[in-house]
């Protein structure tokens, strides 16, 4: 039977916007008038979904809206969501540095957290002195602190600075130190707020590993909030995500990140709101893009790995020189490769359509972005670097195709034999 | 209900009781208050040359300008006591209590990045406070007595008595007053600002409603009752009776001041529980 650790039964918070100022007063009388009254606040009607990019009507916002969700003792949970969708919000919750505005959580066991590193840290005083102020703050006694003090010390690898004042360390050294401090802590209940972006890669794979036999091995209960979604893939076994203060998905922790890439991507955009750059963009407009059919300002892309994937471009040239259409395809930042439109096809102008076709297999499962262009003879050019993203969708067939083995599919690029010896 | 059959250790919820303390969890955090003690110390004393010498150097400068200023120009009496041991007397229990009074009046404005990353009894913070602020005055008070003890066998005009055994409780009063005070005024400062304004002039002023550099004696009997408001009156004529055997002291005084101090400590618990848990939302 799977043991609940942490119970939200509809949790909200909610948040006023703009300054805190004279009008506060008189929210707060008018407040307090109706509570004499017996009557419900009146502002907790007027909130709204907290979505930063509109503006909003109310000053009162919902950061986070009657959240329901329930924990298992040895789970390890990433919550994922966009800057503003209420991650920290709930964290904080959880921690009990505020408290929710409607609703209830029942935890069990204690809680320790971590929504910034080397909090309470005092620049003027030394490693030795920070590891224990730190440590009492996270709720750690002195006797458990001495306890884990040599351990501590030897996870953050600053041993010879350990009697100089903190405020004498690299920004590095700092994380490190803070971070051997939390990962120490003996709590039933882990939570991590983004803490690791800093500190280099060797010690956030150390910290991983560390957080890994958190859960692994002690069995104990951690809540992550990253956006580093390799990491989150990684380390996490299922996942909450959250978009303007609600939970849309929760499961596995892949479903919930291909629910992500899926909401976080191109469906708020339509390719009139895309700019492209260059001297040819005023005689080369692109007019629709199609996908294997499919349009990608409309629908969120998905291709089996298996499929070939074809590639319209349909534009208009005014152009008096021939030109290319060109892509490229990214991801994660890196250029995989680029293809240009075919020398036969080049024509003064008018409408036409570049078709290009990807074949299957090459890309492995994950998230690509588009990048589209032109030239022409005369060195001009049109250009964008992001027009759309897809996804290669996870097969988790017999070759184990899972994203994390690299960025090419070897296996339509090479062969592999044993010889027995 | 499936709630009913698990152990919650702990419901978080918007529901706050007013005089739910968690001293049991205060109790559980005392070495956190302990670090913040030693971090009071510690950072105070960091690259400097005199360290700890300057908890002594500060009050014996102040008292020497006060016997200058209030004794010398000002000629006011002293109920004839020894000018430095009235003054010194003064000077190192009015130190306590401001100190304590400002440090925990801008308790949440100041540790306000500690309070929004971690939890931790907000009660340690004004708590912690309190006791290094007793240390220090464990150390201005040993100054006092070394002062006292050379009046009363060199000079022979200071008259300690049984009284003295009151100082423990005159300390425990003026701690839970300052808490008080300070938790009100941090509590009421996290949202509306004007009230830290008011404390930096706010606890001069208050010093001179004191008998701090006067004795309650010295006071025209018309304007005697506005001091005898004030709670501390009873604590400052309280200590001088009991180590200098001078001034005007009488138990009920001493009775008003624990009630005020106590109805004041209570309200600040209130207050301060109720701000407590969204204070980080508006500071």
């Amino acid at each position: 039977m799977s043991n609940i650790v942490i119970k939200a039964e509809n949790i909200s918070k909610q948040y006023r916007l703009g300054n805190v100022g004279t009008g506060t007063l008189s929210h707060d009388l008018n407040r307090w008038w109706s509570q004499i009254r017996g009557k419900e606040d009146p502002y907790l009607k007027i909130g709204e979904a907290n979505d930063r990019s509109i503006k909003g009507e109310s000053d009162y916002v919902w950061s986070l809206r009657d959240l329901n969700f329930e924990i298992n003792q040895g789970d390890v949970v990433g919550i994922i969501g966009r800057n503003g969708a209420g991650k920290s919000t709930l964290l904080k919750l959880l921690s009990k540095v505020t408290k929710p505005t409607t609703g209830k959580i029942y935890t069990k066991g204690r809680i320790a957290s971590l929504l910034e590193v080397g909090t309470g840290f005092h620049p003027e005083m030394t490693g030795r002195e920070n590891i224990y102020l730190n440590g009492a703050i996270l709720g750690m006694s002195k006797k458990e602190i001495a306890r884990k003090f040599d351990e501590i010390v030897d996870f953050s690898g600053v041993e010879r600075y350990i009697d100089t004042p903190v405020k004498r360390y690299s920004s590095g050294m700092y994380v490190r130190l803070a971070f051997a401090v939390a990962a120490h802590l003996e709590s039933e209940i882990l939570i991590i707020d983004e803490v690791l972006s800093v500190g280099d890669a060797e010690f956030q794979k150390k910290c991983l590993g560390k957080m890994n036999d958190v859960s692994s091995k002690e069995g104990r209960t951690v809540l992550f909030v990253s956006h580093n979604l390799g990491s989150l893939s990684s380390l996490c076994r299922t996942g909450i995500l959250l978009q303007n203060g609600s939970i849309v998905g929760d499961g596995t922790i892949h479903e919930v990140l291909a629910k992500y890439a899926s909401l976080n991507l191109n469906l708020l955009r339509t390719l009139d709101t895309i700019r492209f750059d260059g001297p040819l963009n005023t005689s080369i407009s692109i007019t629709n893009i199609l996908i294997n059919n499919s349009d990608p300002f409309k629908d969120y892309i998905h291709i089996a790995p298996q499929n070939e994937i074809s590639l319209d471009v349909h534009a208009h040239s005014s152009c008096k020189n021939p030109i290319r259409i060109l892509f490229s395809l990214f991801k994660d930042g890196n250029r995989l490769f680029s293809m240009h439109d075919v020398p036969e096809h080049l024509f003064q102008n008018g409408n036409f359509i570049s078709r290009f076709v990807i074949s299957p297999s090459i890309l492995r499962p994950g998230i690509y972005t588009l990048a589209i262009g032109a030239h022409s003879s005369k060195e001009e050019w049109l250009w964008n670097d992001s027009v759309f993203d897809f996804e290669i969708t996870d097969i988790f067939d017999e070759n184990n195709d899972r994203r994390d083995f690299g960025i090419l599919n070897v296996k339509t690029l090479s062969k592999s034999e044993r010889i027995i010896l | 209900m499936e709630n009913n059959q698990q152990k919650w250790t702990e419901v978080i919820s918007s529901e706050t009781s007013i005089f739910k303390l968690n001293l049991d969890e205060v109790w559980r955090y005392k070495d956190l208050l302990f670090m913040f003690v030693k971090r009071d110390f510690v950072t105070f004393y960091k690259q400097t040359i005199l360290g700890p010498l300057w908890f002594i150097i500060q009050p014996l400068l102040t008292t020497i300008m006060y016997v200058i200023i209030f004794g010398n120009l000002a000629k006011i009496s002293t109920d004839e006591s020894p000018k430095i041991v009235f003054y010194l007397a003064g000077v190192s229990i009015w130190g306590y209590f401001s100190e304590t009074l400002t440090k925990t009046a801008s308790v949440f404005t100041t540790n306000a990045n500690i309070f929004g990353k971690v939890y931790f009894p907000r009660l340690i913070m004004p708590l912690s406070l309190v006791v290094s602020g007793m240390i220090k005055f464990g150390v201005q008070f040993s100054i006092f007595i070394a002062v006292l003890l050379y009046y009363f066998f060199v000079q022979g005009n200071v008259y300690p008595n049984a009284y003295v055994l009151l100082t423990p409780f005159l300390l425990f009063l003026m701690a839970i007053l300052a808490l008080g005070l300070g938790m009100i005024i941090s509590s009421m400062t996290t949202k509306y600002k004007d009230l830290s304004y008011l404390i930096s002039f706010g606890i001069q002023l208050f010093m001179y409603a004191t008998p701090v550099v006067y004795p309650l004696s010295s006071i025209p009997e018309k304007y005697k009752f506005i001091l005898l408001l004030n709670p501390l009156t009873a604590i400052f004529e309280c200590f001088r009776y009991a180590f200098l055997g001078t001034g005007a002291f009488e138990m009920s005084m001493l009775v008003y001041g624990t009630v005020v101090s106590i109805v004041i400590l209570i309200m600040g618990i209130i207050v301060f529980n109720k701000v407590e848990k969204n204070f980080i939302d508006t500071v």
